[in-house]
């Protein structure tokens, strides 16, 4: 198994606070990884240390046999890691087409071939029918869809998902669970950082949990959901309630 | 450039061509008075229009673009005067000069994160440095001014820009019309839609993979490019420059109306705009003196309240209005022309 993503004893401190503290995990190519917690227990900081936003102040980032820690987040997605924000921000004022052709222009440089990309692009992600809506008009439901489409032009190796379920009724998340198992299905490894856990025991082929900065927990969402450490520190009744 | 003729509605290809017949026709029947209107039109649309890929496609707002029109009209003019560089050849080094001082001036803007309304400061202050420095350049007139000597025998070569209204005319409409063609062909590429990308969220252009600081570097330096051309322009139909008019932040604000009121951010705006003010400023000027008002400012007032009026009533410019109401959507959904 050769990791694609590798995170190695990555350290972030705020002020005083250590939001996260010595993680370490690797994906594999095919993974689809999730990262779960309860609030505050750092797992933005490290989606944040990963997509480049921030520099992590200890520990190394490698994605593809390559260090990409302390990159900018335009770099990192030009070696193929590609985001979603959790607060969605599609380009309000274009149309959700023109939102996926900027994705799709990363890597197909002519405007034509990039739009066709685009296009099949909503279609996978069953916005093509809203092609022509300005971004700013959509549902929630469909503003998420849009986040993980226009990432997904870019046609990144990875692609890292920000509690992309959050908001959703259960009928969208279905509808996204089922988009984002066919991704993966046609082999794009993906990192969930996800609150939701139906959609991460639905998907995830192993889970991190992290608590106060620290990964506490890992394996199959199976068995971390029984993990004694995991069921006290976050899961609690509350989860499941 | 012809995407922009393709996603035309027919309606819009027949008035536009139109448009340009009568254009191409005016100085036929037309007299002195209306070509000088339509040539301040053309100037304005142009230089309007170079601003607008700046503010309009890339977010970058600069309140000192009188900067390089200023730069262009004297390093064209003191080439043409003092070595007799023509104007055709000596645009090259005027918009080097305008371009250079754009990417300085962007670079120290977007390098150190001086964003909006700081950076907006920043090219006020540029604008206002060079105009006090000119004031104080003896070689290129000093606050007295730099003129272009009136010499009989070079009218009619048009090969140096020395001729008549007519010359300057139809070289304004070519302008207007090539700021309007370069804008679509910009705005349809991809450099276009990363502008767009940067202008509607700069933090999510970056996760696209998008080269922010690129991407503004890029439309500064066209931008202030394609505004010292229209700076060669003035020089040479004025024949006369002084700094406090060329580089005066009055002269900034003066050349970003057409584009507001025509509408940021779209092809035909800046066209629009400057047919709309130009001739509302004319129209004032003509009333005002029929009228007898001598109180001073009085057409500055309702100059301004009309503004107001135009911009409350069409916050997104007039031209998206016009062009809906007049049936010139294109048929491609979704994109704005």
């Amino acid at each position: 198994m050769t990791a694609l993503l590798s995170v190695d004893a990555v350290s972030k401190r705020f002020r005083g606070l250590q939001a996260v503290d010595a993680v370490t995990f690797s994906i594999a190519t095919g993974e689809l990884f999730a990262v779960i917690g309860p609030n505050g227990a750092g797992k933005t900081t490290l989606f944040n240390m990963i997509a480049g936003e921030i520099a992590p102040d200890e520990g190394t980032i490698s994605f593809a046999a390559a260090r990409i820690d302390g990159l900018a987040p335009d770099r990192i997605c030009r070696r193929g890691i590609a985001r979603t924000f959790q607060l969605v921000r599609p380009f309000p004022a274009l149309s959700v087409e023109d939102n996926v052709l900027i994705g799709a222009l990363l890597r197909r440089p002519a405007v034509a071939e990039a739009r066709a990309h685009a296009h099949d692009t909503l279609r996978r992600l069953e916005l093509f029918d809203k092609r022509a809506r300005r971004a700013s008009a959509l549902t929630l439901s469909d503003r998420k869809r849009l986040e993980v489409a226009r990432a997904l032009a870019t046609e990144p190796r990875l692609l890292l998902l920000d509690e992309v379920m959050a908001g959703l009724r259960p009928t969208e998340t279905d509808r996204m669970i089922a988009i984002l198992r066919a991704l993966n299905g046609e082999g794009l490894t993906i990192l969930l950082i996800e609150h939701v856990m139906r959609a991460v025991m639905a998907l995830a082929t192993r889970v991190l949990v992290l608590h106060h900065g620290a990964a506490i927990a890992e394996g199959t969402p199976q068995a971390v959901v029984r993990d004694p450490a995991v069921v006290h520190s976050y899961l609690g009744a509350e989860a499941f309630g | 450039m012809m995407a922009l003729w393709r996603d035309m509605p027919a309606r819009g290809r027949a008035l536009a061509g139109l448009l340009l017949v009568v254009l191409l026709a005016a100085p036929l029947f037309a007299d002195r008075y209306l070509l000088s209107v339509l040539i301040l039109i053309f100037y304005f649309a142009y230089v309007g229009q170079a601003w607008n890929l700046m503010m309009g496609l890339a977010g970058q707002l600069s309140l000192g673009h009188a900067l390089y029109v200023g730069l262009g009209a004297y390093v064209a003019a003191m080439l043409w005067v003092y070595f007799g560089v023509g104007p055709w050849l000596g645009v090259v080094p005027a918009v080097a000069v305008a371009a250079l001082a754009g990417s300085a001036i962007a670079w120290l803007g977007f390098r150190f994160s001086i964003e909006g309304v700081y950076f907006v400061l920043l090219t006020i202050a540029f604008a206002e440095f060079t105009r006090i420095a000119f004031d104080h350049i003896g070689a290129a007139g000093g606050a007295g001014g730099f003129f272009i000597p009136y010499q009989a025998q070079r009218l009619g070569e048009w090969w140096n820009l020395r001729g008549g209204q007519r010359l300057f005319y139809y070289v304004g409409l070519a302008l207007a019309i090539g700021g309007v063609i370069l804008t679509a062909w910009l705005e349809g590429s991809r450099l276009g839609y990363q502008w767009r990308a940067v202008r509607e969220d700069q933090q999510a252009a970056r996760s696209l993979g998008i080269d922010i600081l690129a991407a503004k570097m890029k439309a500064a330096l066209i931008s202030s490019a394609m505004t010292a051309v229209g700076g060669v322009f003035y020089a040479f139909y004025y024949d006369s420059l002084f700094p406090a008019q060329v580089f005066g932040i009055g002269r900034s604000i003066e050349l970003i109306l057409a584009p507001i009121v025509g509408g940021l951010g779209t092809v035909f705006g800046p066209l629009v705009g400057a047919f709309i003010l130009t001739q509302l400023g004319e129209l004032l000027t003509a009333a005002v003196e029929k009228l007898g008002v001598d109180a001073p400012g009085a057409k500055a007032l309702v100059y301004g309240l009309i503004l107001m009026l135009i911009i409350f009533v069409r916050p997104d410019g007039v031209w998206p209005w016009l062009a809906r109401a007049c049936g010139l959507t294109g048929r491609k959904p979704g994109r704005a022309t």
